[in-house]
């Protein structure tokens, strides 16, 4: 599907900490360390790290074609915000971005005539991204660019794509915009193109560095990522929200907030009653957080119940408020009272040890007392000499 | 210096003894037990009542019934009742295994007792803790009563040097043996004041330090009347009731005032209303005050010249402070969410053997080592 690869070294030359003019002054110890996180967050072993550390610096690397539809940029601002490495320094350089409404430095019939361009010289090898949804009704007139209808110009791109991906909810079942009662007739981008293979990467923004990740896969493996039956890549979309959330231990023991600001909310108990779709909703940000700051930084992580927004039916479409349909455990209606009685009765045995000791101590005591009398009889004369 | 003190002569192997090994062994099969299989399959305490029947008996009580030594340096050393010093070993004998097994009994009652040699690396303490301070202030106490013991054991022995080397520094070590106490018997009330609100309004007071260190002088007092007297009676020795009369006014002041500061704080706290409910908490706090009241009034009063009275009066001193303890850490103790607890039969037999292994030990010192006061049939010593 690309080229081939040149050998490795003769790319990054022998200094791990020299920066590489042609890759943004990146050093080859940044590219390793990026790749290598890559293929960690993806599950693949540090080989695969290598790999794709040669073909994202593939001096031949295939360019990316960027289409936007009905959106909002959201997932461009989301991109742009990928922070190891920033996106200018590493990945539009390496993926070499050719096209993009929001991020080519040309404009107009400029920057059109430069991916029509492209798309024929590179016929076959580019990957086609789109951003948005695709409006069909009225033979998609509610979005046209450049006096094209947005569906044209996608069924145009596919079809010298070598793989594509749609990014966002919108170009994935089409978002937003296809909420009941859907005017515009928007779709995803798959359903545009049914002959093709895309790759979803739904979200609203998705994570930048499930794109990443994507992408890179493909670049290195010439494939997209294992993939579920709704074309998401599994590592990232293989498991529901609630199965890696944070606040799950509040579920099992029935801990909820049970409207915003209440204690529970302020103890950070489960979200589930108020709205929480985790319990539904097939995505990994509880494990990788948005914006790069560290554990907790996604909407549940600060209080927020979560959305759906990466499922189609659940996004947008239920209300925030509405339960969530649980996939795997259902709380019980009844939970063990908090004020279950804890902590066991007297035995038999104990109470009868007690009884036992007690009886010993006091018929002791009562001998004792006894014999004293008779003793202090005795030698009371002594005694009473002696004071 | 001729000895103050004799050994008892009589044969180390009695009924008394054997049946007292066998409980001993029996408490020595469930601590076994114990440490095979963990807390949770020989005790019933809980994540409610995570002190049970082995703190509040063996670690809290235990230690108030080894403060017979303390209570004892504290009259005869610093306020000078010197005519007292007879009964100074065999009360400081009674200190020695009380603290010794308490101290052997938190090991027991830990969780995680292997991390227990962390109380002697510094930059492990927590300064803050209470319980810091008082498993170090017992780890040192320990050190000190066999220390301030050692002159029996060295006098058996017949190390002279070393008996004057003791005996030279004892000043010191009775310092501390009574500084020492002062500490940690107050803070095992201390332990308790951070409970606040779990502790019932009856019990629940910021003086709870005081009540405790005070309360267990008198316990010190009345250990030291029964067991002179049990000792006295049953190794048919010459009854020492003359001194104990004495210890017994102090004591009867001391539960006086005792008293009336209890009712007095209670009263100032407003918390009176709780005495005529129905609770456990009322029932000990006026079990307490009888019981402290009548061995008070025995003290005083003329029956304080039958010794049998005045045994009375000792044992009535000794439930005052169990009851206390046992109504501060467990029966006026409310912890939140629905927790009960009972001791399981292995905790009981556990407790009671290292009881019954205290009397034993107590029994074998008397008869190998110099303890009991050198006034035998003829009282020779006092003149």
């Amino acid at each position: 599907m690309f080229h081939a690869q040149p050998d490795l070294e003769t790319v990054l030359g022998d200094d791990p900490d020299a920066p590489i003019a042609r890759f943004g002054n990146v050093t080859r110890r940044q590219i390793f360390k990026f790749c290598a996180g890559v293929a960690a967050t993806m599950g693949l072993s540090s080989a695969a790290g290598v790999k794709m550390a040669q073909a994202a610096t593939n001096p031949s690397r295939p360019p990316v074609i960027w289409i936007s539809g009905q959106e909002c940029t959201g997932c461009t601002e989301s991109l742009l915000r990928a922070y190891h490495p920033s996106l200018e320094s590493l990945i539009l350089d390496l993926i070499s971005l050719d096209y993009h409404y929001v991020l080519c430095s040309g404009a107009g019939k400029q920057a059109t005539d430069y991916k029509h361009k492209i798309m024929e010289e590179r016929r076959g090898e580019y990957i086609l991204v789109t951003e948005g949804g695709t409006p069909m009704k009225d033979g998609g007139i509610y979005c046209k660019s450049g006096g094209h209808t947005h569906v044209d110009l996608v069924r145009e791109a596919a079809a010298g794509a070598a793989a594509i991906v749609a990014i966002g909810s919108c170009a994935s079942w089409g978002g937003v915009q296809s909420t009941s009662p859907n005017p515009t007739g928007s779709v995803g981008t798959h359903e545009v193109i049914p002959d093709k293979t895309v790759v979803n990467i739904p979200g609203c923004p998705p994570n930048p560095y499930n794109f990443l990740s994507t992408v890179l896969h493909l670049l290195t493996f010439g494939r997209p990522p294992a993939l579920d039956a709704l074309n998401r890549p599994r590592f990232a979309y293989g498991r529901l929200i609630h199965e890696n959330c944070e606040r799950r231990p509040h579920f099992d023991a029935g801990r909820f907030a049970l409207e915003f600001g209440d204690e529970g909310h302020r103890q950070g108990f489960c979200l589930y009653k108020i709205g929480c779709k985790g319990p539904e909703t097939y995505a990994n940000c509880p494990a990788v957080g948005f914006g790069d700051v560290g554990q907790g930084t996604w909407p549940v992580g600060v209080g927020a119940p979560c959305f759906g927004c990466t499922e189609q039916g659940i996004g947008f479409e239920k209300p925030v408020h509405a339960l969530a349909d649980l996939k795997t455990q259902t709380p019980p209606s009844l939970y063990p009272g908090v004020d279950a009685p804890k902590g066991k009765g007297a035995s038999a045995a104990a109470a009868a040890a007690v009884a036992g000791v007690a009886g010993v101590a006091i018929g002791a005591g009562a001998m004792m007392l006894r014999g004293m009398g008779a003793k202090s009889d005795e030698d009371k004369g002594a005694s009473d000499g002696e004071a | 210096m001729a000895s103050r003190f004799e050994r008892l002569h009589a044969p180390l192997i009695t009924p008394l003894t054997l049946v007292l090994a066998v409980i001993a062994a029996a408490a020595a099969w469930f601590i076994y037990l114990r440490f095979q299989l963990g807390l949770g399959a020989i005790a019933n305490i809980n994540a409610g009542y995570p002190w049970g029947l082995w703190v509040v008996v063996d670690v809290v009580i235990g230690s108030a019934l080894g403060c017979g030594g303390f209570a004892m340096a504290l009259l005869i050393y610093i306020f000078n009742r010197g005519a007292l010093s007879p009964l100074m070993r065999p009360a400081l004998l009674g200190g020695l295994f009380g603290y010794s097994l308490a101290g052997a009994a938190v090991l027991f009652d830990l969780g995680r007792w292997w991390q227990f040699y962390n109380i002697l690396t510094p930059w492990h303490w927590n300064l803050n803790s209470v319980m810091l301070e008082i498993a170090l202030c017992v780890f040192v106490y320990v050190v000190v009563l066999w220390l301030e013991f050692s002159p029996a054991l060295f006098e058996r022995f017949g190390w002279k040097g070393l008996r004057q080397f003791a005996e030279n520094w004892m000043w010191l070590l009775i310092a501390l043996g009574v500084v020492l106490p002062f500490m940690h018997q107050s803070s095992l009330g201390s332990a308790l004041v951070v409970l606040g609100h779990k502790l019932d309004p009856l019990y629940n007071t910021a003086f709870l330090p005081l009540l405790f260190v005070t309360s267990a002088i008198a316990m010190g007092f009345g250990v030291v009347v029964v067991e002179a007297t049990v000792v006295s009676h049953s190794f048919r020795r010459a009854s020492e009731h003359a001194l104990l009369v004495q210890v017994a006014a102090v004591m009867a002041w001391l539960l006086i005032g005792w008293t009336l500061f209890r009712w007095g704080e209670v009263a100032y706290r407003g918390a009176l209303g709780g005495v005529l409910a129905w609770s456990g908490a009322t029932v000990s706090l006026w079990l307490e005050t009888l019981l402290a009241l009548f061995a008070a009034l025995v003290c005083l009063s003329g029956a304080r010249n039958d010794a049998r009275w005045l045994f009375m009066a000792g044992v009535a001193v000794l439930l005052f402070g169990s009851v206390y303890r046992v109504a501060s850490y467990l029966v006026a103790y409310h912890p939140v969410g629905n927790y009960s607890y009972f001791p399981s039969f292995p905790e009981l037999v556990i407790t009671i053997g290292v009881i019954a292994f205290e009397v034993l030990a107590y029994l074998v010192f008397v008869k190998v080592f110099p303890v009991l006061g050198a006034h035998g049939a003829a009282h020779p010593a006092r003149k």
